[in-house]
């Protein structure tokens, strides 16, 4: 096993390495500056900002000192935020995204999961038909699309909850773009369980224990478990879908989290913001899916790593 | 070649084969019988009917500004309003340096009385053809050295049948030129990624080895990195045009075609009537045209039904954050954002849009879930 998270890890360096290569150079060949505003700055000022942050020196050169001090652990100053490092701002920046998709991703699992089951346990019913059509609605509605419409039931029709902020990470201003973000992935897991668990209730094994007339409770612990491994090989690419939904809910619901601090670094060229996003989603999507690699090892006996 | 021959001149005292019934037979009839598959079809087509033709039919161009008509709300009945008339004409009396001392209104046509404290310069007349309420004005009557007009204007009568947005213009027809746009960019970016993964899949896949192993590598690697941020880093610094969107977005969703050609090529060169062909002297070039090419259409069929919902929707993302296709051109997301930002009072500004973007990639993923059904070999 930790020769297996060791190769892992060995063989993602590559991998980011290529990531921040390639958005270095995506942003620094990119027309536009960081200090390009409305009204010029005089040129003596300019050419001193571009000493200061170092950008006035030959593109390789930039390069180099950005990996030394990267392997060092410095993600260098954001150039919008003048006084604030990029470690600063996304180290605030980070809980808040991770708080609300991990809520997102368990919210998830559970209702997606208690809804899969329902569905197969209830197959060609009723209520399995309402499933299916509301997960097929969950998967193929935008997030897009749903935050402005529980913005406009829940903010302004009922004014229940706030419609947008922050507010400290007061709960209530949680909920819309934790459901927000958890709408599609619900759908997809309900959809997976589903399909998973008929297969499950179908196999030997759980038809044995129903043969011996063991009680429900029993045949579902094995059945879930069963049908749990799909939706957990699903989890990698969940994790990187609420990453990505964060760019979008963030930006709806005004939070300042690091899909805002994504797209608002990317429009003021904050160069080493932009490449410390990147750099930051890459590494915690490699670490995700190795994770998810190992919990499926451990749920399938049948799977092993040497 | 001499195979064949042969087996036409047996032919005369062979027994007929019954009909054989292809893939692509069995798949229609399959199909065809899923109602859910079907109904979906037609819903895409009328929508994108309605997003190709629609334009043309409708009076109004997808541009065109009608200053009187701010975020009017929907309705089937023409506009003016009744109510919209009096302040409008108010305020027409006010450009003209008269004042407004008798109206009366009927369908089609309105009738007012002008009077100024000087005789009113019938030029300005013109302010009725200008705004959108009015078409030319006539003058009728001219009393008290023209100081004193009467002047009859037709109403102009419009439909805005999905009411107007935020700069009054015609929603219904934005809405249809930003479904040709949002299609076109499904359909066009999505071939852009049949191709190369296509190419790249059946390459790797057939020359197998060495050559399969760096080819799918890069994959691996490129398939890891974060691309929706790629993406949006490419559109912010390089301009937002139409061109790079369809690069962008093709240039992403490549790697999954190319993983699902390369399977069904490796799986099919083993195959014995692939064998049998080599053995029989058939060229490379032919095996594929003839064998494999013909054999992984189906995945890829049922993979590009579900690439361009999928690339729809990356693109209405895109176009939500500000970052796709730029005004005066629209594209559902642009809609959508819009409506978002004036949901509070117009919701129908989001509702339309959306309701269009989500039937659609609806009826695509049902189009694409059929397909799959019937293209399935082991479920007969």
């Amino acid at each position: 096993m930790a020769a297996y998270v060791g190769r892992r890890l060995l063989a993602a360096v590559p991998t980011l390495f290529l990531i921040i290569t390639i958005s270095f150079f995506l942003v620094r060949v990119a027309p536009g500056g960081p200090f390009d505003l409305e009204r010029p700055l005089e040129a003596s000022i300019l050419a001193n900002l571009r000493r200061v942050y170092q950008i006035d020196r030959p593109l390789y050169e930039q390069y180099l000192s950005y990996l030394w001090n990267l392997f060092h652990g410095d993600l260098g100053p954001s150039f919008y935020w003048r006084d604030f490092s990029v470690a600063e701002l996304l180290g605030k920046a980070l809980p808040i995204s991770m708080r609300l998709g991990a809520t997102a991703l368990v919210l998830a699992v559970v209702v997606g999961g208690a809804l899969g089951a329902v569905g197969a346990l209830r197959q060609n019913k009723s209520a399995d038909y309402a499933v299916m059509t509301a997960a097929t609605l969950g998967v193929t509605i935008p997030n897009f699309v749903v935050a402005p419409i529980l913005q406009l039931v829940f903010g302004l029709g009922f004014a229940w909850l706030p419609v947008g902020g922050w507010n400290d990470g007061a709960w209530r201003n949680t909920i819309l773009p934790i459901v927000t973000l958890a709408l599609p992935q619900l759908a997809v897991v309900a959809r997976l369980t589903r399909a998973s668990m008929i297969e499950v209730l179908r196999s030997h094994h759980v038809r044995t224990l129903r043969a011996n007339g063991l009680p429900m409770r029993v045949i579902l612990r094995h059945a879930l478990r069963g049908a749990a491994l799909p939706v957990v090989s699903y989890l990698g690419p969940a994790a990187a879908a609420l990453l990505t939904g964060s760019i979008v809910v963030e930006n709806i619901f005004g939070i300042p989290g690091m899909g805002r601090y994504f797209v608002d670094g990317a429009l003021n060229r904050d160069y080493t913001l932009v490449m410390g996003t990147v750099i930051l989603v890459a590494v915690l999507v490699i670490l995700l899916n190795m994770a998810v690699d190992l919990a499926y090892a451990l749920l399938d006996p049948r799977v092993r790593y040497d | 070649m001499s195979v064949v021959v042969d087996q036409a001149q047996s032919g005369s005292h062979k027994i007929a084969a019954p009909a054989g019934r292809s893939l692509w037979v069995t798949a229609r009839h399959r199909l065809v019988r899923n109602r859910a598959a079907v109904t979906s079809l037609f819903v895409l087509a009328l929508v994108a009917l309605a997003c190709v033709c629609g334009p043309f039919l409708s009076p109004h161009p997808f541009d065109r500004v009608y200053a009187d008509y701010v975020k009017v709300p929907p309705q089937l009945a023409p506009y003016p309003l009744a109510e919209q008339l009096p302040p409008a004409l108010e305020r027409l009396a006010a450009r003209i340096r008269a004042k407004l001392t008798a109206s009366e209104t009927t369908d089609d046509a309105v009738r007012v009385t002008l009077e100024g404290t000087r005789a009113i310069d019938e030029r300005l007349l013109a302010y009725f053809e200008r705004s959108d309420f009015f078409g030319p004005a006539r003058v009728v009557d001219r009393q008290d050295d023209g100081k004193r007009l009467v002047v009859e204007a037709p109403i102009k009568h419009l439909h805005f049948l999905f009411g107007t947005d935020a700069n009054g213009r015609d929603l219904l027809t934005r809405t249809l030129i930003a479904g040709r746009v949002s299609l076109a960019i499904g359909l066009l970016a999505s071939l852009v990624a049949l191709i190369i993964g296509v190419g790249w899949g059946a390459t790797a896949g057939y020359l197998g080895g060495r050559i399969d192993m760096v080819m799918m590598r890069i994959v691996d690697i490129i398939y890891a990195l974060p691309f929706i941020f790629f993406v949006i880093l490419l559109v912010v610094f390089f301009g937002r045009n139409f061109i790079l969107i369809f690069v962008a977005v093709g240039a992403v969703e490549w790697l999954d075609m190319a993983r699902i050609v390369r399977g069904q090529t490796l799986a099919i060169k083993r195959q014995e009537y692939v064998q049998a062909a080599e053995a029989l002297g058939v060229t490379t070039g032919g095996i594929i045209r003839r064998h494999i090419v013909p054999n992984t259409l189906g995945p890829v069929v049922v993979y590009l039904t579900l690439l361009v919902p999928k690339v729809i929707l990356l693109e209405s993302f895109l176009s939500f954050l500000g970052l796709g296709v730029q005004e005066p051109m629209t594209s559902w997301g642009v809609l959508i954002a819009e409506g978002a930002r004036n949901i509070e009072g117009a919701s129908y500004m989001l509702i339309f849009p959306a309701l269009f973007l989500t039937a659609t990639l609806f009826a695509m993923n049902f189009v694409g879930d059929g397909l799959r059904d019937a293209l399935d070999p082991k479920d007969r």
